[in-house]
Protein backbone atom coordinates (compact mmCIF):
# COMPACT_ATOMS: atom_id res chain seq x y z
CA UNK A 1 0.00 0.00 0.00
CA UNK A 2 1.17 3.26 -0.95
CA UNK A 3 0.42 5.70 2.04
CA UNK A 4 1.15 9.01 0.07
CA UNK A 5 -1.67 10.81 -1.05
CA UNK A 6 -0.14 12.58 -3.47
CA UNK A 7 0.57 9.56 -5.08
CA UNK A 8 -2.60 8.37 -6.22
CA UNK A 9 -3.14 10.28 -8.76
CA UNK A 10 -6.29 11.89 -10.36
CA UNK A 11 -9.15 10.18 -9.31
CA UNK A 12 -10.26 7.71 -11.98
CA UNK A 13 -12.89 8.89 -14.85
CA UNK A 14 -15.42 6.14 -16.36
CA UNK A 15 -15.48 7.95 -19.47
CA UNK A 16 -11.85 7.75 -20.49
CA UNK A 17 -11.00 4.56 -18.17
CA UNK A 18 -13.23 2.06 -17.82
CA UNK A 19 -11.22 -0.76 -16.65
CA UNK A 20 -8.56 1.80 -14.60
CA UNK A 21 -5.78 0.65 -16.56
CA UNK A 22 -4.33 3.97 -16.98
CA UNK A 23 -2.36 5.60 -15.30
CA UNK A 24 0.48 2.77 -15.66
CA UNK A 25 1.67 1.09 -12.11
CA UNK A 26 4.25 3.60 -11.58
CA UNK A 27 5.31 6.04 -8.94
CA UNK A 28 7.41 8.23 -7.71
CA UNK A 29 9.71 6.70 -5.52
CA UNK A 30 9.72 7.88 -1.42
CA UNK A 31 11.71 5.11 -0.60
CA UNK A 32 15.39 5.82 0.77
CA UNK A 33 18.07 7.12 -1.21
CA UNK A 34 21.58 5.43 -1.51
CA UNK A 35 23.49 9.01 -1.70
CA UNK A 36 26.48 7.47 -2.85
CA UNK A 37 25.30 5.26 -5.78
CA UNK A 38 26.99 7.64 -8.04
CA UNK A 39 30.09 7.41 -6.39
CA UNK A 40 31.63 4.19 -6.37
CA UNK A 41 35.01 2.96 -5.64
CA UNK A 42 36.47 -0.01 -6.95
CA UNK A 43 39.40 -2.14 -5.07
CA UNK A 44 42.40 -0.41 -5.98
CA UNK A 45 45.13 -2.99 -3.41
CA UNK A 46 44.40 -6.15 -1.88
CA UNK A 47 44.37 -5.76 2.05
CA UNK A 48 45.11 -8.78 3.80
CA UNK A 49 47.66 -11.06 1.28
CA UNK A 50 48.97 -14.23 1.20
CA UNK A 51 52.42 -14.48 -0.92
CA UNK A 52 53.80 -17.43 -3.66
CA UNK A 53 52.31 -20.15 -4.04
CA UNK A 54 54.43 -23.41 -5.91
CA UNK A 55 53.57 -26.29 -8.00
CA UNK A 56 54.86 -29.29 -9.71
CA UNK A 57 53.77 -32.22 -11.85
CA UNK A 58 55.38 -35.30 -11.10
CA UNK A 59 54.78 -38.85 -11.55
CA UNK A 60 51.36 -39.67 -9.88
CA UNK A 61 49.98 -36.17 -10.54
CA UNK A 62 50.72 -32.70 -9.23
CA UNK A 63 52.16 -31.27 -5.89
CA UNK A 64 51.73 -27.72 -4.59
CA UNK A 65 52.95 -25.98 -1.25
CA UNK A 66 51.87 -22.63 -0.06
CA UNK A 67 52.86 -21.11 3.14
CA UNK A 68 50.31 -20.18 6.11
CA UNK A 69 50.68 -16.75 6.68
CA UNK A 70 48.15 -13.71 5.69
CA UNK A 71 49.75 -10.45 5.69
CA UNK A 72 47.92 -7.38 6.68
CA UNK A 73 50.84 -4.78 4.41
CA UNK A 74 54.27 -5.90 6.25
CA UNK A 75 52.59 -7.23 9.41
CA UNK A 76 52.74 -10.88 9.76
CA UNK A 77 48.54 -10.75 10.90
CA UNK A 78 47.05 -14.32 10.46
CA UNK A 79 49.92 -17.48 10.86
CA UNK A 80 47.34 -20.06 10.20
CA UNK A 81 45.89 -19.65 7.33
CA UNK A 82 45.22 -22.51 4.78
CA UNK A 83 45.70 -21.59 1.64
CA UNK A 84 45.40 -24.76 -0.42
CA UNK A 85 41.88 -25.50 -1.00
CA UNK A 86 40.44 -28.42 -2.51
CA UNK A 87 37.39 -28.21 -5.19
CA UNK A 88 35.14 -31.22 -5.81
CA UNK A 89 37.25 -34.70 -6.34
CA UNK A 90 40.19 -33.79 -8.48
CA UNK A 91 41.41 -30.21 -7.95
CA UNK A 92 43.39 -28.36 -5.72
CA UNK A 93 43.33 -24.45 -5.78
CA UNK A 94 46.32 -22.28 -4.37
CA UNK A 95 45.93 -18.66 -3.78
CA UNK A 96 48.04 -15.62 -3.56
CA UNK A 97 46.84 -11.56 -3.27
CA UNK A 98 43.71 -10.93 -1.28
CA UNK A 99 42.69 -13.49 1.00
CA UNK A 100 38.93 -12.31 0.84
CA UNK A 101 38.96 -12.65 -2.34
CA UNK A 102 40.21 -16.30 -2.09
CA UNK A 103 37.06 -16.71 0.37
CA UNK A 104 34.53 -15.61 -2.28
CA UNK A 105 36.01 -17.72 -4.99
CA UNK A 106 35.97 -20.59 -2.69
CA UNK A 107 32.02 -19.71 -2.03
CA UNK A 108 31.37 -18.94 -5.33
CA UNK A 109 32.90 -22.18 -6.70
CA UNK A 110 31.32 -24.55 -3.75
CA UNK A 111 27.92 -23.43 -5.26
CA UNK A 112 28.81 -24.33 -8.65
CA UNK A 113 30.17 -27.54 -7.50
CA UNK A 114 26.04 -28.06 -5.80
CA UNK A 115 24.67 -26.83 -8.79
CA UNK A 116 26.69 -28.62 -11.84
CA UNK A 117 28.11 -31.57 -9.83
CA UNK A 118 26.05 -32.97 -6.51
CA UNK A 119 22.17 -32.12 -7.54
CA UNK A 120 22.83 -32.83 -11.13
CA UNK A 121 24.25 -36.90 -9.91
CA UNK A 122 24.97 -37.67 -13.48
CA UNK A 123 28.23 -39.33 -13.55
CA UNK A 124 30.06 -35.92 -14.28
CA UNK A 125 32.08 -34.22 -12.62
CA UNK A 126 34.30 -31.23 -12.69
CA UNK A 127 37.74 -31.09 -13.15
CA UNK A 128 41.11 -29.15 -12.42
CA UNK A 129 40.51 -27.85 -16.44
CA UNK A 130 37.40 -26.76 -16.02
CA UNK A 131 37.69 -25.07 -12.76
CA UNK A 132 40.70 -23.71 -14.37
CA UNK A 133 38.33 -22.19 -17.62
CA UNK A 134 35.70 -21.53 -15.10
CA UNK A 135 38.09 -19.12 -13.11
CA UNK A 136 39.64 -17.34 -16.49
CA UNK A 137 36.27 -16.09 -17.33
CA UNK A 138 35.76 -15.06 -13.34
CA UNK A 139 38.74 -13.10 -13.21
CA UNK A 140 38.86 -11.81 -16.58
CA UNK A 141 34.69 -10.63 -16.30
CA UNK A 142 35.90 -9.10 -13.01
CA UNK A 143 39.15 -7.22 -14.47
CA UNK A 144 36.79 -5.65 -17.47
CA UNK A 145 34.34 -4.47 -14.80
CA UNK A 146 37.54 -2.45 -13.55
CA UNK A 147 36.73 -4.99 -10.26
CA UNK A 148 39.24 -7.46 -10.10
CA UNK A 149 39.53 -10.42 -7.90
CA UNK A 150 42.84 -9.83 -6.63
CA UNK A 151 44.29 -12.95 -6.45
CA UNK A 152 46.95 -15.09 -8.58
CA UNK A 153 45.56 -19.16 -8.47
CA UNK A 154 47.09 -21.79 -9.21
CA UNK A 155 44.72 -24.88 -10.33
CA UNK A 156 46.80 -28.43 -10.18
CA UNK A 157 44.75 -31.70 -10.57
CA UNK A 158 44.64 -35.14 -11.94
CA UNK A 159 41.46 -36.17 -13.79
CA UNK A 160 40.64 -39.39 -16.02
CA UNK A 161 44.81 -40.10 -15.58
CA UNK A 162 45.84 -37.07 -17.10
CA UNK A 163 47.15 -33.92 -14.85
CA UNK A 164 46.56 -30.57 -15.05
CA UNK A 165 48.49 -27.39 -13.91
CA UNK A 166 47.53 -24.36 -14.80
CA UNK A 167 47.72 -20.43 -13.79
CA UNK A 168 45.10 -17.71 -13.50
CA UNK A 169 45.74 -14.08 -11.74
CA UNK A 170 43.95 -11.04 -11.28
CA UNK A 171 44.22 -9.98 -15.29
CA UNK A 172 42.32 -13.23 -16.86
CA UNK A 173 46.04 -13.72 -17.94
CA UNK A 174 46.33 -17.79 -17.96
CA UNK A 175 48.61 -20.07 -18.73
CA UNK A 176 49.53 -23.94 -18.49
CA UNK A 177 53.63 -25.54 -17.59
CA UNK A 178 54.87 -28.25 -15.66
CA UNK A 179 56.50 -25.81 -13.17
CA UNK A 180 54.51 -23.06 -11.84
CA UNK A 181 54.78 -20.10 -8.94
CA UNK A 182 52.88 -17.00 -8.15
CA UNK A 183 54.01 -14.06 -6.35
CA UNK A 184 57.37 -13.12 -5.40
CA UNK A 185 58.20 -17.08 -6.27
CA UNK A 186 57.33 -16.67 -9.99
CA UNK A 187 61.15 -14.60 -9.73
CA UNK A 188 63.02 -16.63 -6.47
CA UNK A 189 61.55 -19.95 -6.86
CA UNK A 190 60.01 -20.32 -10.87
CA UNK A 191 63.97 -21.00 -11.68
CA UNK A 192 64.66 -23.65 -9.10
CA UNK A 193 61.66 -25.73 -10.15
CA UNK A 194 62.30 -25.19 -13.74
CA UNK A 195 65.99 -26.65 -13.27
CA UNK A 196 65.17 -29.32 -11.11
CA UNK A 197 62.58 -30.75 -13.69
CA UNK A 198 64.83 -29.61 -16.93
CA UNK A 199 67.52 -31.66 -15.58
CA UNK A 200 65.07 -34.68 -16.63
CA UNK A 201 64.44 -33.29 -20.03
CA UNK A 202 61.90 -35.27 -21.85
CA UNK A 203 61.65 -37.74 -18.92
CA UNK A 204 59.48 -35.17 -16.44
CA UNK A 205 57.40 -38.09 -15.21
CA UNK A 206 60.16 -40.13 -13.46
CA UNK A 207 60.23 -37.57 -10.78
CA UNK A 208 58.81 -39.58 -7.53
CA UNK A 209 56.84 -37.77 -5.05
CA UNK A 210 59.64 -38.09 -2.52
CA UNK A 211 61.88 -36.10 -5.04
CA UNK A 212 59.08 -33.86 -5.54
CA UNK A 213 58.43 -32.80 -2.03
CA UNK A 214 62.48 -32.54 -1.87
CA UNK A 215 62.12 -29.55 -4.82
CA UNK A 216 59.33 -27.91 -3.10
CA UNK A 217 60.81 -27.98 0.66
CA UNK A 218 63.91 -26.39 -1.30
CA UNK A 219 62.36 -23.34 -2.90
CA UNK A 220 59.91 -22.97 0.02
CA UNK A 221 63.26 -22.60 2.25
CA UNK A 222 64.87 -20.11 -0.59
CA UNK A 223 61.88 -18.28 -0.63
CA UNK A 224 61.51 -18.07 3.30
CA UNK A 225 64.99 -16.60 3.31
CA UNK A 226 64.56 -13.80 0.43
CA UNK A 227 60.79 -13.27 0.95
CA UNK A 228 60.35 -10.52 3.16
CA UNK A 229 56.17 -11.35 3.54
CA UNK A 230 56.53 -15.13 4.15
CA UNK A 231 56.72 -17.41 6.67
CA UNK A 232 58.23 -20.79 8.11
CA UNK A 233 55.40 -22.44 8.18
CA UNK A 234 53.75 -24.25 5.16
CA UNK A 235 51.71 -27.32 3.41
CA UNK A 236 52.17 -29.40 0.64
CA UNK A 237 49.19 -30.57 -1.10
CA UNK A 238 49.16 -33.72 -3.70
CA UNK A 239 46.93 -34.43 -6.36
CA UNK A 240 46.72 -38.11 -7.88
CA UNK A 241 44.66 -40.66 -9.56
CA UNK A 242 43.53 -41.84 -5.89
CA UNK A 243 42.23 -38.20 -4.43
CA UNK A 244 43.64 -34.98 -3.25
CA UNK A 245 45.49 -34.67 0.35
CA UNK A 246 46.37 -31.32 1.71
CA UNK A 247 49.09 -31.93 4.61
CA UNK A 248 48.76 -30.08 8.09
CA UNK A 249 51.27 -27.66 8.35
CA UNK A 250 55.13 -28.18 8.44
CA UNK A 251 58.10 -26.21 10.10
CA UNK A 252 60.82 -25.02 7.86
CA UNK A 253 64.19 -25.86 9.36
CA UNK A 254 66.54 -22.77 8.56
CA UNK A 255 70.10 -21.79 9.33
CA UNK A 256 70.91 -18.69 10.50
CA UNK A 257 74.23 -18.86 11.79
CA UNK A 258 76.19 -17.12 9.11
CA UNK A 259 74.07 -14.08 10.00
CA UNK A 260 77.26 -13.26 12.42
CA UNK A 261 79.56 -12.57 9.73
CA UNK A 262 77.22 -10.39 7.63
CA UNK A 263 79.08 -7.32 7.60
CA UNK A 264 77.38 -3.75 6.40
CA UNK A 265 73.95 -3.39 7.69
CA UNK A 266 72.48 -2.02 11.36
CA UNK A 267 75.09 -0.72 13.86
CA UNK A 268 78.29 -3.41 14.02
CA UNK A 269 81.68 -1.51 14.72
CA UNK A 270 83.81 -4.22 13.05
CA UNK B 1 -18.45 -35.90 -6.41
CA UNK B 2 -22.17 -34.03 -5.35
CA UNK B 3 -19.81 -30.92 -5.68
CA UNK B 4 -19.05 -31.11 -9.47
CA UNK B 5 -20.80 -28.82 -11.90
CA UNK B 6 -21.77 -26.75 -8.96
CA UNK B 7 -19.21 -24.27 -10.27
CA UNK B 8 -17.38 -23.84 -7.28
CA UNK B 9 -14.34 -25.70 -8.93
CA UNK B 10 -13.42 -23.56 -11.33
CA UNK B 11 -10.79 -21.77 -9.78
CA UNK B 12 -8.29 -21.87 -7.39
CA UNK B 13 -9.09 -18.59 -5.95
CA UNK B 14 -13.01 -19.89 -5.28
CA UNK B 15 -14.51 -21.50 -2.27
CA UNK B 16 -17.47 -23.78 -2.10
CA UNK B 17 -20.04 -22.62 0.79
CA UNK B 18 -18.99 -25.15 3.04
CA UNK B 19 -15.41 -24.00 2.79
CA UNK B 20 -13.28 -25.70 0.80
CA UNK B 21 -10.72 -24.94 -2.30
CA UNK B 22 -11.89 -28.12 -4.56
CA UNK B 23 -8.64 -27.29 -7.16
CA UNK B 24 -6.74 -28.18 -4.23
CA UNK B 25 -8.59 -31.52 -3.59
CA UNK B 26 -8.31 -32.03 -7.35
CA UNK B 27 -4.41 -31.72 -6.69
CA UNK B 28 -4.58 -33.98 -4.27
CA UNK B 29 -6.31 -36.73 -6.60
CA UNK B 30 -3.13 -36.06 -9.19
CA UNK B 31 -1.03 -37.15 -5.97
CA UNK B 32 -3.11 -40.05 -5.41
CA UNK B 33 -3.09 -41.20 -9.25
CA UNK B 34 0.96 -41.47 -8.85
CA UNK B 35 3.36 -44.83 -7.95
CA UNK B 36 3.97 -44.46 -3.97
CA UNK B 37 6.97 -42.80 -2.82
CA UNK B 38 8.32 -43.23 0.61
CA UNK B 39 10.05 -41.97 3.18
CA UNK B 40 11.55 -43.09 6.40
CA UNK B 41 13.71 -41.13 9.08
CA UNK B 42 15.70 -43.44 11.70
CA UNK B 43 17.77 -41.75 14.44
CA UNK B 44 20.97 -41.29 12.26
CA UNK B 45 19.44 -41.02 8.58
CA UNK B 46 16.58 -40.83 5.73
CA UNK B 47 15.98 -43.55 3.87
CA UNK B 48 13.74 -42.40 0.56
CA UNK B 49 12.17 -45.12 -2.04
CA UNK B 50 10.01 -44.53 -4.79
CA UNK B 51 7.72 -47.10 -6.91
CA UNK B 52 8.52 -45.82 -10.40
CA UNK B 53 5.66 -47.15 -12.85
CA UNK B 54 7.41 -47.80 -16.43
CA UNK B 55 4.48 -46.44 -18.72
CA UNK B 56 6.32 -47.98 -21.73
CA UNK B 57 8.99 -50.66 -22.57
CA UNK B 58 11.24 -47.61 -24.34
CA UNK B 59 12.04 -45.95 -21.43
CA UNK B 60 15.45 -46.67 -20.86
CA UNK B 61 15.77 -47.82 -17.71
CA UNK B 62 16.61 -44.94 -15.04
CA UNK B 63 14.96 -42.38 -16.99
CA UNK B 64 12.48 -39.56 -15.17
CA UNK B 65 14.16 -39.81 -11.96
CA UNK B 66 11.29 -39.40 -9.14
CA UNK B 67 13.87 -38.92 -6.48
CA UNK B 68 16.06 -35.60 -7.05
CA UNK B 69 19.13 -34.50 -5.10
CA UNK B 70 18.32 -30.55 -3.76
CA UNK B 71 21.66 -30.16 -1.88
CA UNK B 72 24.57 -31.83 -0.45
CA UNK B 73 22.35 -33.16 2.46
CA UNK B 74 19.12 -32.67 1.23
CA UNK B 75 16.81 -34.95 -0.84
CA UNK B 76 13.18 -34.94 -2.59
CA UNK B 77 11.06 -37.51 -3.09
CA UNK B 78 7.99 -36.74 -5.57
CA UNK B 79 4.71 -38.32 -5.65
CA UNK B 80 2.19 -36.72 -8.49
CA UNK B 81 2.80 -35.30 -11.65
CA UNK B 82 6.41 -35.68 -12.82
CA UNK B 83 6.77 -32.33 -14.24
CA UNK B 84 5.53 -30.46 -11.50
CA UNK B 85 7.79 -32.22 -9.36
CA UNK B 86 11.14 -31.13 -11.14
CA UNK B 87 9.50 -27.54 -10.96
CA UNK B 88 9.02 -28.12 -7.06
CA UNK B 89 12.61 -29.42 -6.93
CA UNK B 90 14.35 -26.64 -8.98
CA UNK B 91 12.24 -24.27 -6.99
CA UNK B 92 13.70 -26.14 -3.32
CA UNK B 93 17.55 -25.76 -4.89
CA UNK B 94 17.44 -22.18 -5.74
CA UNK B 95 15.66 -21.47 -2.08
CA UNK B 96 18.26 -23.59 -0.59
CA UNK B 97 21.10 -21.80 -2.60
CA UNK B 98 19.68 -19.57 -1.27
CA UNK B 99 19.39 -20.10 2.39
CA UNK B 100 23.02 -21.53 2.03
CA UNK B 101 24.54 -17.68 0.71
CA UNK B 102 22.56 -16.04 3.43
CA UNK B 103 23.85 -18.43 6.32
CA UNK B 104 25.31 -21.47 5.73
CA UNK B 105 24.16 -24.70 5.19
CA UNK B 106 20.49 -24.86 5.19
CA UNK B 107 18.21 -26.53 7.54
CA UNK B 108 16.01 -29.15 6.26
CA UNK B 109 12.74 -27.46 7.93
CA UNK B 110 13.73 -23.74 6.45
CA UNK B 111 13.76 -25.70 2.69
CA UNK B 112 10.66 -27.21 3.43
CA UNK B 113 9.03 -24.04 4.58
CA UNK B 114 10.14 -22.08 1.81
CA UNK B 115 8.34 -24.70 -0.38
CA UNK B 116 5.59 -25.00 1.21
CA UNK B 117 5.00 -21.21 1.31
CA UNK B 118 5.63 -21.53 -2.96
CA UNK B 119 3.18 -24.15 -3.11
CA UNK B 120 0.37 -22.26 -1.47
CA UNK B 121 0.88 -19.22 -3.35
CA UNK B 122 -0.69 -21.44 -5.89
CA UNK B 123 -3.96 -21.76 -4.39
CA UNK B 124 -4.78 -18.03 -4.09
CA UNK B 125 -5.21 -17.46 -7.86
CA UNK B 126 -7.56 -17.76 -10.31
CA UNK B 127 -4.93 -17.56 -13.24
CA UNK B 128 -2.86 -20.90 -11.70
CA UNK B 129 -3.36 -24.46 -10.67
CA UNK B 130 -1.64 -25.91 -7.45
CA UNK B 131 0.90 -28.50 -7.96
CA UNK B 132 -0.19 -31.07 -8.92
CA UNK B 133 2.76 -32.95 -6.35
CA UNK B 134 3.10 -33.84 -2.81
CA UNK B 135 6.83 -33.03 -2.33
CA UNK B 136 8.58 -35.76 0.61
CA UNK B 137 11.73 -33.85 1.17
CA UNK B 138 14.21 -34.93 4.16
CA UNK B 139 18.04 -34.96 4.65
CA UNK B 140 20.51 -34.15 7.63
CA UNK B 141 21.38 -31.04 9.28
CA UNK B 142 22.93 -29.93 12.10
CA UNK B 143 19.92 -30.95 14.27
CA UNK B 144 20.12 -34.64 13.29
CA UNK B 145 17.91 -36.13 10.43
CA UNK B 146 14.79 -34.60 9.29
CA UNK B 147 12.01 -35.51 6.85
CA UNK B 148 8.68 -33.11 5.58
CA UNK B 149 5.96 -33.66 3.58
CA UNK B 150 5.11 -30.51 1.23
CA UNK B 151 1.11 -31.25 -0.23
CA UNK B 152 -0.48 -29.25 -3.20
CA UNK B 153 -2.37 -26.96 -0.69
CA UNK B 154 1.22 -26.00 0.89
CA UNK B 155 1.51 -27.26 4.42
CA UNK B 156 4.14 -29.11 5.50
CA UNK B 157 4.55 -31.19 8.50
CA UNK B 158 7.40 -33.18 9.76
CA UNK B 159 7.21 -36.94 9.77
CA UNK B 160 8.78 -40.16 10.96
CA UNK B 161 8.09 -42.27 8.06
CA UNK B 162 5.82 -40.65 5.12
CA UNK B 163 3.99 -42.09 2.40
CA UNK B 164 2.47 -40.35 -0.49
CA UNK B 165 0.88 -41.71 -3.77
CA UNK B 166 -1.25 -45.07 -4.85
CA UNK B 167 -0.37 -47.10 -2.11
CA UNK B 168 0.21 -44.54 0.51
CA UNK B 169 -2.47 -45.95 2.88
CA UNK B 170 -1.26 -49.42 2.94
CA UNK B 171 2.47 -48.07 3.18
CA UNK B 172 1.35 -45.83 6.00
CA UNK B 173 0.01 -49.03 7.82
CA UNK B 174 3.16 -50.62 7.29
CA UNK B 175 5.49 -47.64 8.37
CA UNK B 176 3.61 -47.27 11.69
CA UNK B 177 4.72 -50.73 12.30
CA UNK B 178 8.33 -49.46 12.48
CA UNK B 179 10.46 -48.01 15.46
CA UNK B 180 12.09 -45.50 13.87
CA UNK B 181 14.22 -45.13 17.15
CA UNK B 182 15.75 -48.15 16.81
CA UNK B 183 16.48 -48.90 13.54
CA UNK B 184 19.83 -48.15 11.76
CA UNK B 185 19.74 -46.44 7.85
CA UNK B 186 20.94 -49.60 6.25
CA UNK B 187 17.92 -51.63 7.94
CA UNK B 188 15.75 -48.88 7.19
CA UNK B 189 16.82 -49.42 3.37
CA UNK B 190 15.73 -53.08 3.55
CA UNK B 191 11.85 -51.61 4.97
CA UNK B 192 11.96 -49.05 2.72
CA UNK B 193 12.46 -51.97 -0.41
CA UNK B 194 9.99 -54.24 0.99
CA UNK B 195 7.28 -51.65 1.86
CA UNK B 196 7.26 -50.50 -1.67
CA UNK B 197 7.39 -54.01 -3.20
CA UNK B 198 4.23 -54.92 -1.01
CA UNK B 199 2.56 -51.58 -1.95
CA UNK B 200 2.83 -52.60 -5.69
CA UNK B 201 -0.55 -54.03 -6.93
CA UNK B 202 0.91 -56.05 -9.90
CA UNK B 203 -2.99 -56.62 -11.28
CA UNK B 204 -3.07 -52.83 -12.39
CA UNK B 205 0.24 -51.95 -13.01
CA UNK B 206 2.58 -54.70 -14.68
CA UNK B 207 6.24 -52.90 -14.86
CA UNK B 208 7.78 -50.95 -12.15
CA UNK B 209 11.55 -49.74 -10.93
CA UNK B 210 12.45 -49.33 -7.65
CA UNK B 211 14.60 -46.08 -7.25
CA UNK B 212 16.40 -45.65 -3.07
CA UNK B 213 18.26 -42.63 -2.62
CA UNK B 214 19.65 -42.17 1.41
CA UNK B 215 21.65 -39.97 3.96
CA UNK B 216 23.40 -40.89 7.01
CA UNK B 217 27.06 -41.98 8.47
CA UNK B 218 27.16 -44.74 5.23
CA UNK B 219 26.84 -42.27 3.07
CA UNK B 220 29.34 -39.93 4.49
CA UNK B 221 26.31 -37.68 5.43
CA UNK B 222 25.59 -36.76 1.30
CA UNK B 223 22.41 -37.58 0.17
CA UNK B 224 23.04 -40.23 -2.40
CA UNK B 225 21.37 -43.13 -4.43
CA UNK B 226 21.54 -46.52 -2.29
CA UNK B 227 24.78 -48.43 -3.85
CA UNK B 228 24.08 -50.81 -6.12
CA UNK B 229 25.53 -53.70 -4.07
CA UNK B 230 22.95 -52.67 -0.82
CA UNK B 231 20.18 -51.63 -3.14
CA UNK B 232 20.26 -55.39 -5.08
CA UNK B 233 19.90 -57.08 -2.03
CA UNK B 234 17.91 -55.07 -0.61
CA UNK B 235 15.34 -55.88 -3.93
CA UNK B 236 16.00 -59.22 -3.88
CA UNK B 237 15.22 -59.83 -0.53
CA UNK B 238 11.96 -57.76 -0.89
CA UNK B 239 10.98 -59.93 -3.48
CA UNK B 240 11.45 -63.27 -1.43
CA UNK B 241 9.89 -61.82 1.16
CA UNK B 242 7.00 -60.84 -0.50
CA UNK B 243 6.78 -64.22 -2.36
CA UNK B 244 6.59 -66.45 1.03
CA UNK B 245 3.82 -64.34 2.08
CA UNK B 246 1.99 -64.71 -1.09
Amino acid sequence: MDHFPTNWGRPRNDLNDAYNTYPLHQRPYNGPKDTFADGVQRTQQPIVTGTSVLAIKYKDGVMMAADTLASYGSLARFKDIQRLHPVGSHTVLGAGGDMSDFQYIQTSLDTLLIEEEITQNDGHSLGPSEIHEYLKFLMYGRRSKFDPLWNSIIVGGVKDGRSFLGYVDLLGVTYEAKTLATGYGAYIAQPLLRDAVEEREGQENSITEEEARKILETSMRVLFYRDARSLNKYQVATITAAGISISESQHLSTEWSFAEGIRGYGAQTQ
Amino acid sequence: MSSIATGYDLSASTYSPDGRVFQVEYANKAVENSGTAIAIRVKDGVVFAVEKVVTSKLLVPGANRRIQIIDRHIGMAMAGFLADGRHLAARARDEASNLRELYGPPTIRSVADRLGLYAQAYTLYSSVRPFGCSAIIGGYDKDGPALYCVEPSGVSYGYNGAAAGKGRTLAKNELEKLKFSELSTREAVYEAARIIHLVHDDAKEKDFELEMSWIGQESNFRFVPVPDDLFKDADQKARDALENFD
